[in-house]
This record gives structure tokens, C-alpha cells and sequence, in this order.
């Protein structure tokens, strides 16, 4: 094989994975822009519950708290879950309503890097609150190949 | 289906706002991962889970490719009429689930 057609057949295997590189700071502000439109969120009221340092990024437990009295006049409507650094910003949205009685949602993630968490609830009346947390990973998620 | 596990109180009083826990064994395949052949593992995921008490929605998340192997998800629900919980998945490939709990409300 040509010398030089090897070293840039290696060289484009080398850049391919780098292609999905993940979310980034800016991927993830602007999820958050398409869930809150021009509003502009208010740290509080919010509770991400999630551990600072997690051995096995593959399953991350994090609940989502938020301080609502859960009425048909006053609850909330949604809670959103954004992160930085995984392949894609939006881990989940999840619709609650005076039904709910507690605007509390807890489930399992994935994290492909240390990174900073960010919930975002929407409020019936159309405010918007936040709480981030950072969290280290030793192990990532999502890198390995399956066996 | 063995698959899929539901902790949920079978009775409630009227008001009460309870706890409502299900897993499901699922890959949740995120489609970012190569295989052992080196090609990338199509996207399998849950993508939808809902829970509907007598027929009206009190719950539903979107997931994504970030939610762990076996998705898990807690909720809270206020009882106030006895009656069913049908909680639902839905996702890639055509997978659509249910899972049926009865809550009696005294």
C-alpha cells in the first residue's frame, strides 16, 4: 500500500471518532433556550439531587426536587434535565401536574465525562427555576464496546 | 412479562399523595457506541414512558439515549379514586409495553 494513502487512511480513522465529540457548553445552553424561549431562569426553589463522585458513570442515580404546593392554581408542569458533556444535551423531560401532589422525579443516568447537571422546572405560572451540580466520573459511560 | 417491576401501594387513603417506582429491563442502546466490528450499535431506546390512572395522564417522560441500561423512573401520584394504573413504554424499533396496577382508595 502507498505510504502515503495508509497515513491518511489513518489519519480519517483517527478524526472519526472524534465526530460525535458530545454536547458541549453551548449545545447545552442552547437546549435549554428551545424549553424556556426567551425567559430566563431563577436559581431556587429546584433540588438536583445527584452524588459528587460516581465510580460507574453508567448508571447515575438523580432526583429532581422541587418545592411546589402542587395545586390545580400553583404546580408544576414540567421538570427538564440538560447535561454538558454526553453526546446529546437532554437527558429527560418529564410533564407533572396537580395530579402529581409531589413534583419529585428520580431515575437513573448515564455519564460519558465529569460534568455539570442542570434541572430546569416550569411552573404553572410560566417561571422557570434551576439547579445545577457538578459530578465527577471516574468510569465513563458509553465508551467501552459491548461484548 | 417478567420484565418489568412495579412498586406501587395497593391501597391509599383518599388524598394521599403516594410513591409510584418502575423498572424495566431494557439495553437502552444509545447508538454513539461501536460494536465489536467497529460499526456503530443502531439507536434502541425507550423513548416514552407515560402512567394514566383511570384512563387520565398524571405522568409521562421523554427519555433519552442518557437515561441508564434498565430504565428506571419514581413519581408521585395523589389518590383520589380507586382505580387502575396503566404505566406504558414506547421506543425504537416498535417497542410498546404496559403494565397494568390496581390502587384501592379507602
Amino acid at each position: 500500500m502507498d505510504r502515503r494513502l495508509f497515513l491518511a487512511g489513518t489519519a480519517a480513522v483517527i478524526v472519526l471518532p472524534l465526530a460525535p465529540a458530545g454536547a458541549t457548553q453551548e449545545a447545552m445552553a442552547e437546549a435549554i433556550r428551545k424549553v424556556v424561549g426567551t425567559a430566563t431562569p431563577t436559581e431556587g426553589r429546584v433540588t438536583l439531587d445527584v452524588p459528587p463522585l460516581v465510580e460507574n458513570g453508567n448508571t447515575v442515580p438523580l432526583t429532581v426536587t422541587v418545592e411546589s404546593p402542587m395545586t390545580a392554581a400553583d404546580h408544576v408542569k414540567a421538570i427538564h434535565v440538560f447535561n454538558e458533556k454526553n453526546p446529546q444535551p437532554n437527558v429527560f423531560s418529564a410533564r407533572l401536574g396537580p395530579r402529581s401532589g409531589k413534583a419529585i422525579v428520580g431515575t437513573r443516568i448515564k455519564l460519558g465525562d465529569s460534568q455539570r447537571i442542570v434541572a430546569i422546572a416550569e411552573t404553572s405560572d410560566g417561571k422557570f427555576w434551576m439547579a445545577g451540580a457538578d459530578v465527577i466520573v471516574t468510569l465513563a459511560a458509553c465508551l467501552e464496546e459491548s461484548t | 412479562m417478567s420484565n418489568i417491576l412495579v412498586n406501587a401501594p395497593k391501597t391509599a387513603k383518599r388524598g394521599e399523595v403516594v410513591e409510584i417506582k418502575a423498572l424495566i429491563l431494557h439495553p437502552m442502546e444509545t447508538g454513539f457506541r461501536p460494536g465489536p466490528n467497529g460499526r456503530i450499535i443502531p439507536r434502541n431506546i425507550i423513548e416514552r414512558f407515560t402512567a394514566t390512572w383511570n384512563g387520565a395522564e398524571i405522568f409521562a417522560i421523554e427519555m433519552s439515549p442518557a437515561i441508564a441500561a434498565n430504565p428506571f423512573v419514581s413519581f408521585f401520584a395523589r389518590a383520589d379514586e380507586s382505580g387502575t394504573v396503566i404505566l406504558r413504554w414506547t421506543g425504537d424499533e416498535g417497542f410498546a409495553v404496559e403494565e397494568r396496577v390496581a390502587i384501592a382508595v379507602e
